[in-house]
């Protein structure tokens, strides 16, 4: 029987969401192709987090638990992760499309000289044959996939797989394997503001563009995405500006993103910034120009000033949350 | 300071790609094919060092005699020489296109070895890291900010909400994210000594595809959007709207 391995992201002893995603996608292809699902937690402490995989269906967790791995670099994972998918036989990695996914698995797929597709937003099983689907050109067409290589590697889009709770126990193992010499040293880890949400990880995204005028502006964008738990986002027009972080950029050179609601204040919505957003569950356009291309796209559109729009918004649902 | 900077061409951002008959691959009419843009990013990097410690930048793409424009493009910038390495098409696998690479990036001993973060077509943000595993060297990905002092490298990459920190010893592999610098507007006389250097030109065997596209789809198309109102007036049948029928907040 096969296995997938489910890599799980762990930062600041927290375990990423979108690892519960993954082993949510894990699952639906284990039910189809007759297969297992285990967990790899890898940090210097572990501690209780060992319990969480088998809430979303991993029948074993593996954990590899070294002071050594208090700050690991992605060459370091890459091989210690290469050395337990040949250890424990597994046929298939999942992990999160994220900053860390996304570096590592490329290195992981190197050296078990097999296929990887990133950023997956679903698969299909035909005959026991997994087409996995992945938008390109930031989403502007789609792609299917499949796989010919002895392990098959895959990245979740986070926010795409719904995390789903499972009954059962998993069994947990340690595993020890031997800790490479690092190529590269992770001196520090800066975040920006703590508890702010980065717009690939956020359920909700204010987002501005070059109707806020001025970054003078920029509270009003803020002060709603507070109000509603939101990440911020920029267009590239005010990135290039240098109003705001280019961390901020939805689009094709910048993030692609699917929050439950893309809220896109003075946004025109070129196509470079629609391939970024335009898989978004809902999308509200606030914007003075009835013509602007947003709209095409919007669920829910208000042709007005931004600046007037956004302050009446965000009383409204002050209001609402206090209700 | 002897640097590679791998590039590829991808259609422009503002193109809309059809899909070919043959329901694999887009077409390659009306689309306007530029440098990668991340990739313009890691030449200015590459342009940067070499005019401050000197050395030179050698532009290195994989495929077909067409992708020479985009080369001639990237030439344009500044750039010293460059390297084709002949393939009748750009292969889909990102494992194919790192294995070329590394035949021809190892032999030449390049102090660094640039990309862009990724490709804007494909999207796969694999070759850089696999171009570093294969030969064994240091690599940073979706940098931001680089300092080289003699052998030693300080690299800032671009994580969720914030930034890492990375130091490591070249040679070394770096992937550009944009915010590493404004890369250059090409001058008319870059653009006529591009004209005149030679482009080499190399062959190696392809490995065997491992990523095999079965098909390309457009998108769903969206509902056709509706606008609820004007002005402030319309806030409250929003709030609605968001509260009980979209029940996102």
């Amino acid at each position: 029987m096969s296995e997938i391995l489910v890599i799980y992201e762990i930062r600041d002893h927290k375990i990423k969401k979108v690892s519960f995603e993954a082993t949510s996608a894990a699952v639906q292809l284990a039910k189809q192709n007759k297969a297992t699902v285990s967990a790899l937690l890898i940090d210097s402490q572990i501690g209780n987090l060992r319990s969480e995989p088998e809430k979303y269906g991993a029948e074993k967790v593996y954990v590899v638990e070294s002071s050594e791995l208090a700050k690991p670099s992605p060459d370091v994972l890459a091989r210690i992760i290469t050395s337990i998918v040949k250890e424990v036989g597994a046929t298939h990695l999942f992990m999160g499309a994220t900053s860390l996914g996304k570096d590592i698995m490329p290195r992981v797929a190197y050296h078990l000289d097999s296929g990887l597709v990133q950023d997956i937003t679903g698969l299909k099983i035909n005959n026991g044959e997994v087409t996995y689907i992945r938008p390109i050109i930031a989403g502007k067409l789609i792609c299917e996939v499949s796989l010919q290589s002895e392990y098959q590697l895959v990245t979740t889009r986070p926010n795409i797989f719904k995390s789903e709770m499972q009954q059962g126990k998993a069994e947990i193992i340690q595993l020890s394997p031997e800790i490479p010499a690092s190529r590269v040293v992770v001196e520090d880890t800066i975040i920006a503001s703590a508890g702010k949400l980065d717009v690939t990880e956020a359920d909700i995204i204010v987002s501005g563009g070059r109707g806020m005028q001025s970054p003078d502006n920029w509270h009003l964008i803020e002060d709603l995405a507070e109000v509603v738990g939101a990440a911020t986002g920029a267009s590239r027009a005010v990135v290039d500006a240098g109003w705001r972080d280019h961390g901020e950029q939805v689009g094709q050179t910048g993030k692609t993103v699917s929050p439950n609601l893309y809220i896109a204040c003075g946004i025109s919505g070129a196509i470079q910034h629609q391939a970024g957003m335009a898989s978004s569950k809902y999308i509200v356009a606030i914007n003075k120009d009835p013509e602007a291309p947003i709209f095409k796209l919007a669920d829910y559109g208000i042709v007005g000033d931004v600046m007037e729009i956004l302050p009446s918004l965000t009383e409204a649902l002050k209001q609402m949350v206090k209700e | 300071m002897n640097i590679a900077v791998c590039i590829k061409e991808v259609p422009d951002t503002e193109s809309r790609p059809k899909i070919h008959d043959n329901g694999k691959e887009i077409n390659r009419e009306n689309i306007k094919w530029i440098v990668n843009p991340y990739d313009e990013i890691a030449v200015e990097e590459a342009l940067q060092l070499t005019e401050k410690q000197g050395g030179e930048v050698t532009i290195i793409s994989l495929g077909p005699k067409e992708v020479e424009t985009t080369i001639r493009a990237a030439l344009a910038m500044g750039a010293h020489k460059a390297i084709r390495i002949d393939s009748s098409k750009i292969p889909d696998d990102p494992l194919v296109t790192a294995k070329a690479l590394t035949k021809v990036l190892e032999s030449r001993n390049f102090d660094l070895i640039f990309f862009g973060k990724q490709a804007i077509d494909n999207d796969h943000a694999q070759v850089p890291q696999m171009v570093a595993e294969a030969i064994g060297l240091p690599c940073a990905t979706v940098v931001v900010k680089l300092e080289i002092d003699g052998q030693n490298a300080r690299a800032e990459r671009e994580i969720e909400g914030g930034k890492e920190i990375l130091k490591f010893n070249l040679p070394a592999v770096v992937s550009a994210q944009k915010g590493l610098n404004e890369p250059r507007y090409r001058s008319l006389k870059g653009i006529m000594m591009a004209k005149k250097i030679m482009i080499e030109e190399l062959s190696v065997d392809l490995a065997q595809p491992k990523y095999t596209v079965q098909k390309f789809n457009y998108p769903p198309q969206k509902q056709p959007g509706r606008i609820i109102g004007d002005g402030t007036t319309a806030v409250p049948e929003l709030v609605r709207l968001l509260r009980e029928e979209a029940k996102v907040i």
